[in-house]
């Protein structure tokens, strides 16, 4: 009996993870500060955001989607294919395809055209932000990855790729 | 919408009041007749075939009075239909109604495209003048609807749909959503404002204009904040360089009656609340809360956005 | 062809025992999970469709409390939409069709003479699908994952873009558990009305709650794939990329809303059929006279039938459809009052000529005319386009809706309940506490819904978790919500009432109320094999008119579950076919089909997976037996 409710405990949390929508704060691991080099003062690293914390969020990473064309990074990364900027459902990464890296991109900005946004967009977004770039490339559970989008077809939906082992490619 | 305030709010009272009139009426003549039916004195003709025979008349005769009632009422409710699907006169203003998770864009066309006016959540119409609205959303079903003067038209994503409205007392008139569009349907809202035809055109007029500059050093420093945080990522401001097309714009915000899609009053108590915390208020709306910015800056930006007149 | 022998004494003893044997109920757990008789079954849709009930009434009183004040925090929009959600989708898939299943189930073979009702194993397997369906809606509440779209999930809030994670896919699997098992039990109800009537019951002899029962079946059959349709495509829309409701790709939004209220529309008088048959069975009995005009009732009932399946577009009018095309459904839709109004006059004749009786079940049949002709009036004025579009998606709908189902069916349904749970216990509940039972039910239902009229009168629309304290609709809320305590001690005293009846009621006998149809024949509760020997009806009223001694059809096995097969218009004995003893392949089959179905929910693959338990089921489901 104990057994059964703890299973049901489980189940009843990753139902939680993947269907909560936090509108007021940020679901688990909040908004850490990222480190953008593994180099660190004194004897003990410090902690590193390697997931977002809308990562297993559903909400979250619908509201990147969204985000990611409202903000117009379609402009240049048009819809995970790239453009002018890289493709983003690739398997290639150029400065890393763990969560702080992509925060750090996003709010730094990067050599060769990549805009810094930090202040123009609030903390919370660019997790989701991050949280879809990362499912862009299949790197979230099937049941969190959004479906096909409201819009004419531009690629396999994001619950339709599969995640591939990341390249590091150090270069566009 | 038994207050109406505009032609083809009236017809449709006109319409509710007989329908529901004489609905009252059957009603009450079916209880009438079940409490006879259930109190009256029994007889031994009751079984008789005489009295089936009877009873078969009756019923009959009742059937087709309700069928002449329902005909009827067909009839009377078409022809208020036919009246009421195109507006009354030509000459009619037209206004593009786009409707997005949980906000209201109005568009007033213009030949000259920089004289096209968004009013967010605020539609002004002339009095006495027909205005055709075509109604179309940007995300998921939503409904147009201001009781007072007219029934609703959904909006539907890939179809523009049609409406008109025409108000003939100048007043205030609260519109809202009417088809569950997600979390903040009960919160979207908005206000229309029929005035005279010169207020009207004054009010147009003003709407062209870009944003004024701001008078005092709270609302200039307050537009340095709106300009240099996340403010200009999502709202425009005619006149600066905040040209984000997310949110509504908010060139003339401060002329608005209400803020947040008719959900908080035009107020300095509300525009500080609205953009500390908007989630708090509106939780799940696309306005993020911003609990970071400092009480001054706070202060500051509400005060630049509520000079924006 | 009927020859003149009576039947011994030892005669009647043998039979009685070898068909206590054949017909016996199993016990223990594999037992229960292997029941095929309709008594059992038709007692467990009953339980369960009450529970979920309850648990639907819960959800609604947690709406109410939010909504009884402006700006109330009880419950934020997000809770708040799933909880609405999920109110308005058990009431309707899960209560009140299953609800009404049930007791088709449970009465039609008593009232036709049967033994069983037909396809046996199909009904238990309906019963697991159903059962396990409603579980899966219920824990996804517990889970945050609850549908929160509406119960009539419009796309493309409910689409893949609007509408993030598992959330939307579970209502539209419950869909698809609740469409197989309905379909399931209309398949039986339509062959057993069909084709097990007792020799005798010819057409025009079936009771009027017979024939309701097989109209609503009727109409399920035609009416249900239109919404596993709809919510088939939701479904490959959101898990594997098709484009049927994207307009940008050549899809419709509006697709989505015919193929829902082509159903939808069906789906109410589905609800509401079989309450009308419930309100002629109650209204005969306790007047001690046959209703006026049966032919007239049949007819008025196919007619509503057939004409519910024109008024769907009524629920779309404020989309933009043509005008033209609104005005036929404007018209459809006030010529059903017309069938309706047939019934409700010649039941309201009935009772003038009768010499009525006031127990429970009657008061709760006023309270039903009272109730749901107000409904029907409103729903009327609805059919109006220019009226439709102010009231559309505001209070004067819900107030309308529950009016007529509420009023129109679970009224009724709870008189029927007062009256058939005599036989289906072999107790009374007590007759004094369900007259205050009715009076509180009464004044609750109508102190929480009827200011709803005017609340939509004065603007405030539907689905919406909380109001502006400026609108002034506070007091009318209120009122409302006091309704609603009102309503919730109803529905306690109700369930106080059977549940101690159940235990401590005094004893029926066969027939307390001096009913007119087959199943006062026989004890309270019936024997394992229903009718000793299958009566031969002598009349429209098989009870009344039953003669003093009353010929039975013999040479029908009782060593094995055989049951007699008639023809559809004469009810002349047509066969004989040996019914299945229990057996736990309905119940495999309905753990496999349930674990497709939520499967399915998460991965395609779940398709091909789970088609080789699926097969191995019914295999043996199927598989020949030998014959005694």
């Amino acid at each position: 009996m104990v057994r059964v409710l703890a299973a049901a405990l489980c189940l009843a949390c990753i139902g939680c993870e993947r269907e909560s929508r936090p509108f007021t704060s940020l679901p688990s691991a909040a908004a850490q500060k990222t480190v953008g080099t593994d180099l660190f003062a004194g004897p003990v690293a410090p902690p590193r955001a390697d997931t977002s914390p809308f990562q297993e969020n559903a909400w979250g990473v619908s509201e990147g989607k969204r985000l990611f064309s409202y903000y117009n990074c379609v402009g240049c990364h048009a819809h995970g294919g790239g453009g002018m900027g890289p493709a983003l459902m690739d398997d290639k990464w150029i400065y890393g395809r763990q969560a702080s890296n992509i925060f750090e991109t996003i709010v730094a900005g990067r050599p060769n055209g990549m805009p810094s946004f930090r202040n123009k967009i609030q903390d919370v977004q660019v997790w989701q932000l991050v949280a879809y770039v990362q499912a862009m490339s299949g790197q979230a559970s099937i049941d969190v990855l959004p479906g096909r989008s409201d819009h004419l077809r531009y690629s396999t939906p994001e619950n339709a790729r599969r995640a591939e082992p990341a390249v590091q490619t150090g270069h566009p | 919408m038994f207050d109406p305030r505009g032609p083809a709010a009236a017809d449709i009272a006109v319409l509710g009041w007989i329908l529901i009139g004489v609905c009252l009426v059957v009603y009450a003549a079916v209880l009438g007749g079940l409490a006879w039916s259930l109190t009256r004195r029994r007889r031994e003709t009751d079984d008789s075939p005489q009295t089936a025979r009877r009873i078969t008349t009756v019923i009959t005769s009742l059937v087709v009075l309700t069928t002449v009632i329902l005909i009827a009422f067909v009839a009377v409710s078409a022809s208020a239909g036919r009246g009421l699907t195109s507006p009354t006169g030509p000459g009619a203003l037209t206004v593009d109604v786009v409707g997005y998770q949980w906000w209201w864009d109005f568009r007033y066309r213009d030949v000259t495209p920089s004289d096209v006016v968004s009013s967010p959540n605020e539609l002004h119409i002339p009095v006495g003048v027909p205005v055709v609205l075509n109604v179309q959303s940007r995300d998921v079903i939503h409904s147009f609807w201001v009781p007072n003067l007219h029934g609703k038209r959904d909006l539907i994503p890939g179809i523009v749909t049609h409406t008109w409205i025409q108000a003939d007392v100048p007043g205030v008139y609260r519109g809202q959503c009417a088809e569950f569009c997600g979390h903040q349907h009960s919160k979207m809202a908005f206000t229309v404002v029929a005035e005279s035809r010169d207020e009207f055109l004054e009010w147009i007029a003003r709407q062209r204009m870009p944003a004024s500059d701001p008078s005092d050093e709270a609302a200039r420093r307050g537009r340095g904040v709106f300009l240099s945080t996340t403010c200009a990522t999502c709202h425009t401001v005619r006149g600066t360089d905040a040209g984000s097309h997310v949110g509504p714009e908010l060139t003339h915000v401060g002329s608005r009656r209400t803020i947040a899609a008719g959900t908080l009053p035009n107020t300095r108590d509300s525009f500080l609340r609205w953009v500390r915390n908007a989630q708090a208020i509106k939780p799940g709306s696309r306005m993020p809360s911003h609990q970071h910015l400092s009480t001054a800056d706070l202060e500051a930006v509400v005060r630049y956005l509520r000079s924006l007149r | 062809m009927a020859t003149a022998t009576t039947i011994s004494a030892e005669q009647e003893t043998r039979i009685q025992a070898e068909l206590e044997r054949s017909w016996a109920v199993p016990r223990g757990v594999i037992g229960w999970l292997s029941v095929v008789d309709h008594r059992s079954i038709g007692r467990r849709y009953l339980v369960t469709a009450f529970v979920f009930f309850v648990l639907a009434g819960v959800l609604a009183a947690l709406m109410r409390i939010q909504l009884a004040f402006p700006e109330n925090t009880f419950l934020g929009p997000d809770l708040y939409n799933q909880i609405f959600t999920i109110h308005g989708t058990a009431m309707m898939f899960l209560f009140a069709v299953p609800v009404m299943d049930a007791m088709a189930i449970y009465l039609i073979p008593l009232m036709v003479g049967a033994r069983n009702l037909a396809f046996p194993r199909l009904n238990t397997f309906s019963y697991f699908v159903y059962l396990f369906g409603g579980v899966m809606l219920f824990v996804t509440l517990l889970l945050n994952t609850a549908p929160d779209v509406g119960w009539f999930s419009y796309v493309p809030l409910a689409g893949p873009d609007y509408s993030p994670g598992k959330r939307a896919d579970f209502w539209a699997q419950l869909i698809t558990f609740t469409e197989v098992a309905t379909l399931a039990v209309a398949v039986e109800i339509v062959a057993t009305v069909f084709k097990m009537r007792a020799p005798g019951m010819s057409l025009n002899r079936i009771p009027l709650f017979v024939w309701a029962m097989l109209v609503m079946a009727l109409m399920v059959i035609f009416a249900m794939p239109a919404v596993v349709t709809s919510s088939t495509f939701l479904l490959l829309d959101r898990l594997v990329g098709t484009h049927f409701y994207n307009p940008a790709e050549g899809g419709d939004a509006l697709l989505f809303q015919h193929l829902f209220w082509f159903f939808g529309h069906p789906e109410v008088y589905i609800i509401f059929v079989p309450a009308l048959g419930m309100v002629s069975a109650i209204i005969t009995t306790f007047t001690g006279r046959p209703v006026v005009g049966y032919t007239a009732m049949v007819l008025a009932l196919v007619a509503t039938g057939f004409v519910g399946f024109s008024l769907w577009v009524h629920h779309m009018f404020a989309t933009g459809l043509p005008q033209l095309g609104l005005t036929y459904f404007t018209a459809a839709s006030m010529i059903i009052a017309i069938p309706s109004g047939v019934q409700i006059f010649c039941w309201i004749a009935s009772l003038w000529r009768g010499r009525p009786r006031f127990h429970t079940p009657l008061l709760f049949v006023l309270g039903f005319i009272a109730i749901f002709v107000l409904g029907g009036l409103s729903g009327v004025t609805l059919a109006s386009v220019p009226f439709n579009l102010q009231v559309h998606d505001t209070y004067y709908v819900v107030a309308h809706f529950h009016y007529v189902l509420l009023g129109g069916a679970v009224f009724p349904l709870i008189g029927g309940i007062y009256y058939w749970f005599p036989k289906i216990t072999g107790r009374l509940m007590s007759d004094a506490l369900g007259k205050v039972n009715f009076w509180v039910l009464f004044v609750g239902f109508n102190t929480t819904f009827f200011p709803m009229h005017f609340l939509g009168f004065q603007g405030m629309p539907r689905r919406v978790y909380t109001y502006p304290a400026t609108m002034g609709w506070g007091t009318l809320n209120l009122i409302s919500t006091g309704g609603a305590v009102l309503l919730v001690l109803g529905g306690a005293l109700f369930l106080y009432n059977a549940v101690r009846a159940y235990f401590s009621g005094p004893p029926a006998g066969d027939d307390p109320w001096g009913g007119d149809s087959l199943e006062w024949t026989i004890p309270s509760p019936p024997p394992v094999y229903n009718f000793l020997h299958i009566p031969v009806v002598e009349g429209r009223h098989a009870a009344w008119d039953r003669s003093a001694d009353p010929p039975v059809v013999t040479g029908i096995r009782s060593d094995c579950r055989e049951v007699l097969v008639t023809d559809v218009m004469d009810a002349e004995p047509d066969n004989k076919v040996e019914f299945p003893s229990p057996t736990i392949w309905p119940f495999a089959c309905a753990v496999v089909t349930s674990l497709f179905f939520i499967g399915s929910i998460f991965t395609p693959w779940a398709v091909p997976i789970a088609a080789v338990p699926l097969a191995v089921t019914l295999i043996g489901w199927f598989w020949p037996k030998e014959h005694a």
